[in-house]
């Protein structure tokens, strides 16, 4: 069965975070993904544009690389156009006469800017300022000219009017309204914002019309305004505002606005449900959306509603803070205080050059709007009282006038912001995500960008995300944290390095050479598992046996009545009758509930203390050994069938799936591994999902590392391909010993790797290149583990001195009486 | 079983059914008792009520014992709050509180006041 077929018109900003959010779903591989192209370049910044006159290169902009769409599957179409849909027969016709079929289509067509039909606006070196060729061919026409025009005073006029400037030409912005900006600003904001263009050699015409644009005598061109003015130039950039570029969804016969752009509901579905229109070509709600994050949600909500998720579109916040002309602009909300019954406050400084206004509720208690010239130290603040409804101080003034006692400004502090509070808009990022980034390991700004992505998009927030990362840091008392616990002052690693290097034993010696005190639940469980996977003495020895979790003491998992569940090894999931037999006959005999867990094993519930060796030892009579469900260890190699019985299969994934369970059973970690085969790309045994993943291919084996399930799903990095068997082997050996080297105390190899300075590379480096010269160590140290191994619990049923300690009572035989069970669905489960 | 003998001190177990740095539980009539062992250490026995009264299991002999701040502890192993075992004091949370028994060694034999 082939996969559907998913196309995607348009690769901008906005196109391009939606096959980054599609690949990070972990959906994207269920697609045949082809993306259409136009520019001759994938996505870029586009918000950072004039950059490129600042000594950027086209290269530096980029967002998308050929190598990485590569990675991710993806067909592009790069400089190709889409030239028709046809919704009837589901196809897409390409500028080459391609005729593609989709399932799903999604258009990211953004927009075009809008020259107005002045008559002469056709004439040479009339341009407009959207794309990198607009840029190249900006400075071409600059090249001769002495003069150039922005004929626009909004956000991207003034952007554009920087680049002139930043060519060395003599630069003028001309204005239809009276006034600069004159969406996001009042009139006394675009009042100063203009004395201070006009301040750095900008010369800013309102007021003006422009009827025709003729042949000039001291320069190309002659503009002539209504009002009988004219102005000479050599150079005209339109940025007169954008239109959705809707012109193929028009063709084949979508809604569309009545001034333009395609219609989209709260999913962002166009009129016909198997089409999504995102970013600035589509207009929810009347509305279209100019900026780079609205576009942004509404590629989530795109990927999220195809795969049944749901996210919606509901409109988005518009405030904007940018550096123009090296002027300082902030708009918030409702900057003209259109609300009924709104409250403004101004301030403006005409010494400092800076205006600031803002618009609270009628009962003073919430902050509608602001706008802000001249300085915007007061914008992060300003706007999340507005975004997330936070209660203004009694005097809402105080928040913009400056403090007469040389007192700080009331600040709210990161400490202030509620956990939904968005941090990052562009990506939406809370500051309980960020926190939540810290939790799981992130230790500066650099690590919770990379976990959460905030301050990636327009990088507007880096300075309020610096803030309440170092806040949260700090409540955490980071400098400390790295220490393991306040028993020995060093990290996991060290004390791993430690114990190899000074051959250590057992905690005591450690803890006489490097430690203080008893030790406590962090340290002892966390040395005794490193004991184990550097030396796989048995756990129950009597140095080893008070450093264990209760789970690891008994070899059996301690249930929330304090019975135990017992898990016996069901190699790769394959069991003969006989044996599961006595799983069930045992099962039955002890009154024990059964499951089948994930891992394809049977469990086994309620059993108490003094039972656990009475059901080993007939377990271990029948050839069962532990299962180690209760360590930090290596758990299960799950398998599909494999090719031994499936028609698909191409190898005998059952096998390789025992063979690498046989090896590496017992294996102590940081936290616990997972693993699966698969007999072939179909992939039934989710091994993509898993610590280590084995695939078989017709040529050898995939090896993928560093999935995991649970809380915070992560699909396994493709590590290396067509292996041979030894070959496999060899790199698992060496991946799963350098984890066992370096991996965080309870850190899953997932987290492991996404800590990982260098990430897959790095460890691809070590592993496969060898370039830390480790390779041969690690084979070793697996080698000792694999020819050490032998079933903790065999040996524990011959052994009396370790039998004494499965006694509920010191003093008296049997259990619990207060352990009382009830039945339910024919087993037993704690009343 | 009677008043007479309440204050008297009673034999519990032997110091062979102790654990080092560990703990085991054992039957003082109907009630249960965590017996923490500590060689070596200015006050070396422990008791303490095996039951845990978060989980309400009775599972706190089988926790493991450290020290925070120099003041020993046994972690519960179900949901991991930490009892001062001199007093039986929550680390974690005021309103739950282990209650203890004066322990001692004579000879070889561990014994207790029931209160």
């Amino acid at each position: 069965m082939s996969k559907p077929s998913l196309i995607v018109i348009g690769n901008g900003m906005v196109g391009h975070h939606y096959l980054e959010s599609l690949v990070e779903s972990g959906f994207a591989e269920q697609y045949e993904i082809t993306v259409f192209c136009e520019e001759p370049r994938l996505a870029y910044d586009r918000v950072h544009l004039s950059a490129y006159f600042d000594g950027s290169s086209a290269d530096d902009l980029a967002m998308g690389t050929p190598a990485q769409y590569e990675s991710w599957g993806l067909n592009v179409r790069v400089g190709e156009k889409a030239v028709a849909i046809d919704r009837d027969n589901k196809t897409v016709t390409a500028a080459s006469g391609d005729l593609l079929s989709y399932d799903k289509l999604v258009l990211a067509t953004g927009s075009y800017p809008f020259v107005p039909p002045v008559p002469g606006h056709e004439r040479e070196n009339c341009l407009v300022y959207r794309t990198i060729e607009d840029l190249e061919a900006i400075e071409a026409a600059a090249k001769g000219g002495k003069v150039g025009v922005v004929v626009g005073g909004g956000l991207l006029g003034l952007e554009a009017a920087k680049a002139l400037r930043d060519l060395g030409l003599e630069t003028h912005v001309v204005e239809f309204a009276p006034r600069l900006m004159a969406v996001q600003l009042d009139e006394d904001g675009g009042q100063l914002l203009r004395s201070k263009i006009e301040d750095l050699g900008v010369k800013v015409h309102t007021n003006k019309n422009t009827q025709l644009i003729d042949d000039g005598e001291s320069a190309m061109h002659r503009m002539n305004f209504a009002d009988g003015e004219k102005l000479e130039t050599d150079l005209i950039l339109f940025s007169a505002g954008i239109r959705p570029q809707d012109e193929l969804a028009r063709q084949s016969g979508l809604e569309i606005g009545e001034r333009g752009g395609i219609v989209v509901n709260n999913h962002c579905q166009t009129s016909d449900e198997n089409i999504y229109a995102i970013g600035e070509c589509a207009l929810w709600n009347n509305r279209i959306f100019g900026l780079v994050a609205p576009g942004y949600t509404m590629a989530k909500v795109a990927v999220s509603h195809m795969l049944g998720g749901t996210e919606e579109f509901t409109g988005a916040d518009m405030s904007t803070k940018l550096k123009l002309l090296g002027v300082d602009v902030g708009s918030i909300g409702d900057a003209h205080g259109m609300t009924p019954g709104a409250i403004s406050y101004k301030y403006s400084d005409d010494a400092a050059e800076s205006y600031k206004r803002i618009i609270v509720s009628e009962d003073k208690k919430h902050l509608l709007g602001a706008v802000l010239v001249g300085d915007c130290s007061q914008y992060d603040t300003l706007l999340q009282y507005a975004l997330n409804g936070i209660e203004l101080p009694e005097h809402p003034e105080s928040l913009i006038l400056p403090s007469l006692d040389g007192a700080a400004a009331p600040a709210l502090g990161p400490d202030a912001l509620p956990e939904t509070a968005t941090i990052c808009s562009c990506l939406n990022v809370t500051k309980g995500q960020i926190c939540c980034s810290i939790d799981e390991g992130a230790t500066d700004v650099g690590m919770v960008k990379d976990a959460t992505k905030a301050a990636s998009g327009c990088g507007g927030c880096a300075a309020l995300l610096k803030s309440v990362v170092d806040n949260e840091l700090e409540k955490r008392g980071v400098e400390v944290s790295t220490d393991i616990c306040e028993h020995f002052p060093h990290t996991r690693e060290e004390i791993y390095h430690i114990i190899r290097v000074e051959g250590i034993r057992s905690f005591q010696e450690l803890l006489e050479k490097h430690g203080k005190g008893l030790g406590c639940d962090i340290c002892k469980p966390t040395v005794g598992n490193m004991l184990a996977s550097c030396w796989n003495e048995h756990i129950m020895d009597e140095q080893h046996v008070h450093l264990q979790d209760t789970n690891d003491t008994f070899m059996a998992n301690m249930q929330k009545n304090g019975t135990y569940s017992i898990v016996p090894r069901i190699a790769g999931g394959e069991i003969t009758p006989d044996k599961l037999i006595v799983l069930g006959e045992v099962a039955k005999k002890y009154n024990l509930y059964t499951k089948i867990t994930g891992g394809q094993r049977v469990d086994l519930f309620g059993a108490q203390l003094h039972e656990l060796p009475l059901i080993w030892e007939e377990l271990v009579a029948a050839g069962f050994e532990t299962g180690h469900a209760y360590g930090k260890s290596v758990r299960t190699v799950k398998s599909c069938v494999g090719s031994t019985w499936c028609r698909y299969g191409v190898k005998d994934s059952v096998g390789m799936a025992i063979d690498i369970e046989n090896r590496y059973k017992g294996l102590r970690s940081p936290h616990k591994l997972k693993f699966a085969v698969s007999g072939c790309t179909r992939e039934c045994a989710e091994a993509q999902s898993k610590d280590i993943g084995v695939i078989a291919t017709e040529n050898g084996w995939n090896l993928y590392v560093c999935g995991n399930g649970g809380m915070k799903p992560r699909h396994a990095d493709l590590f290396a391909t067509d292996l041979d068997d030894e070959t496999l082997i060899k790199y698992i050996d060496r991946v799963l010993m350098f984890y066992i080297k370096t991996g965080d105390r309870l850190q899953r190899t997932s987290v492991w790797m996404d800590n990982m300075e260098g990430g897959l590379d790095y460890l691809r480096d070590v592993v496969i290149n060898d370039t830390l010269g480790l390779a041969e160590e690690l084979e070793k140290q697996m080698a000792h583990i694999v020819s050490t191994y032998e079933c903790e619990w065999k040996a524990t049923i011959s052994d009396e001195e370790k039998l004494k300690r499965f006694r509920t009572f010191v003093n008296e035989e049997g259990g619990d009486p207060q352990i009382i069970n009830i039945i339910e669905r024919d087993q037993i489960r704690p009343a | 079983m009677n008043s007479v003998t309440q204050l008297d001190w009673k034999t519990l177990c032997s110091l062979s059914d102790l654990v080092p740095f560990s703990g085991v539980a054992a039957k003082m009539g109907d009630a249960q008792v965590a017996l923490f062992y500590l060689p070596g250490q200015e006050e070396s026995l422990f008791a303490v009520c095996n039951h845990d009264p978060v989980s309400r299991a009775n599972v706190i002999a089988r926790g493991i014992i450290g020290d925070l701040n120099g003041e020993p502890v046994v972690a519960s192993p179900l949901y991991k709050q930490h009892y001062a075992l001199k007093s039986g004091e929550c680390l974690e949370d005021e309103s739950v509180k282990l209650k203890t028994f004066p322990v001692r060694l004579n000879g070889e034999q561990v014994e207790i006041m029931q209160a």
